[in-house]
């Protein structure tokens, strides 16, 4: 099971706890999760990224193992702790305002 | 018994405000999306349970919810809204070109006689409409690919298409006001759309008189009598009485022409409401008094209703929508504030009284008269 952080306001929106576990077929990449997670939690489409060019949204970062993989093409795999479930992918509502 | 429900949206939430007929006595429940930009909600006027919320968030976007109860629960219906086919741009501040790009709903209008029929203003501007309750949107793009949609600009606030009002006697015809547009009427239920700003007047455009381009804040008719219409504009208020075909300016002796709502008393078509507010840069009323203006007689001759309301140091503002009206035998007026107040008069607007005074920063109101 891929373990994924997020954010307050898409955990109260979908109704879940801040820390979702989720199954993420084939090879484990953030593209891979995201599908997963809208697949489960269809509330959350078009919340994380668009609906049509599937690009994130502007305020919304990827973070695992102490990296950041908000810019990294979507089809890179995640490091295998994030696979393993040893470590979560964390979706995180940047920082915005002073 | 009679009462009624008044639906607040919030920059962090919506609260829901209910009392019986004397409106004198308030529950608050609330705040439900807690957080949220709550920019409209509105219920169904054939079935009151069902109401829609506009809920959406920079970081997360666009949501739209909705309840069968009367607001004990809720559902996440669809956030889809793609515009139909190559959007194509509009000008952008600076002059350029800009791509049409959906930002979030700004308005929601039930239809008038199907629960499951709704519309939707948005930003960028253009209209989109669902029949199957909300969970899925399909544009009315005659209105953005209109000839003159190109030339459309953003106001302060962003292009948004704002009002929508639906003639109960011929519901194809739908009227929509955008920002800095102006005001749209289709005659055949949303496809081919006309402008229909002819007697408005906007010194921020190099032609005044242009057909498109005039910062309309927001309309308001009484369905008793939907030839005539009412609009706040950036500044000036304005009249029609052939269904938008001409307007004629109705500002008399208010204060300030500039504000953003308007609306109309349930049971007298000619008597109407607006809020003055300073000027364009000065977004509070004048001299610190929040004062409700109130024409008996469709425009120019106006009386501040101060009765209850802050009559010193008030430098709020009220948006264009959060000013509502209930249908009560004694009409209640509505007003929310961007400080948090709402303010409810149970007799026309003689006297006010305070329902709440701490609530977030107040977006929109939406009275449901509960019969």
């Amino acid at each position: 099971m891929i373990r994924v952080v997020l954010p307050v306001g898409l955990s109260t929106l979908a109704g879940t706890g801040r820390e979702i576990q989720i199954d993420v077929p084939g090879e484990v990449t953030t593209h891979a999760v995201l599908d997963a997670v809208e697949q489960e939690y269809p509330v959350l489409r078009g919340t994380i990224r668009d609906h049509q060019t599937q690009q994130r949204r502007p305020f919304i970062r990827f973070f695992a193992c102490e990296q950041d993989f908000s810019n990294e093409s979507t089809d890179t795999r995640l490091p295998d702790a994030v696979a393993s479930g040893r470590e979560p992918l964390l979706i995180v509502g940047a920082i915005a305002g002073g | 018994m009679a009462g009624v429900r008044v639906l607040v949206g919030t920059r962090k939430g919506a609260f829901i405000l209910t009392s019986d007929e004397s409106r004198k006595e308030w529950d608050v429940a609330g705040p439900h999306f807690a957080g949220w930009d709550i920019y409209h909600m509105k219920g169904s006027p054939v079935d009151p349970n069902r109401i829609y919320v506009s809920q959406s968030m920079g970081w997360f976007g666009q949501t739209i919810q909705r309840s069968d109860d009367g607001g004990k629960s809720w559902e996440a219906v669809g956030n889809e809204f793609t515009y139909d086919g190559v959007p194509g741009t509009h000008q952008w501040y600076d002059g350029t070109e800009h791509p049409w790009e959906f930002t979030r709903v700004w308005h929601l209008e039930p239809s008038l006689t199907d629960p499951d029929t709704v519309y939707a203003g948005v930003e960028d501007a253009a209209l989109f409409k669902s029949t199957d309750g909300g969970h899925t949107w399909s544009e009315l793009s005659g209105l953005r690919t209109h000839a003159t949609a190109d030339g459309w600009m953003p106001g302060a606030g962003g292009m948004c298409l704002h009002s929508i009002i639906i003639d109960p006697t011929n519901q194809d015809r739908i009227y929509v006001a955008i920002s800095a547009a102006g005001t749209f009427r289709t005659d055949d239920g949303g496809t081919i759309w006309r402008p229909v700003n002819t007697g408005l007047s906007s010194t921020h455009i190099p032609d005044p008189d242009a057909d498109v381009g005039h910062c309309v804040h927001s309309i308001a008719m009484h369905p008793g009598k939907p030839e005539t219409l009412y609009m706040q504009k950036h500044w000036d208020i304005m009249r029609t009485d052939d269904s938008a075909t001409t307007w004629h300016e109705v500002s008399g002796n208010v204060p300030s022409d500039f504000g953003f709502p308007i609306e109309v008393h349930a049971h007298e078509p000619e008597t109407i409401y607006v809020v003055p507010i300073t000027s364009d840069m000065e977004h509070y009323p004048p001299d610190g008094k929040l004062r409700v203006y109130r024409s008996r007689t469709g425009g120019n001759e106006w009386e501040p209703l101060t009765n209850g309301l802050p009559q010193e140091h008030c430098y709020v503002n009220v948006l264009r929508d959060a000013m509502s009206i209930d249908s009560l035998d004694s009409c209640g007026v509505y007003v929310g504030t961007t400080g948090g107040q709402v303010y409810v008069s149970p007799d026309s607007g003689d006297t006010w009284q305070a329902i709440v005074r701490d609530l977030p920063s107040v977006m929109s109101v939406e009275v449901q008269t509960l019969k």
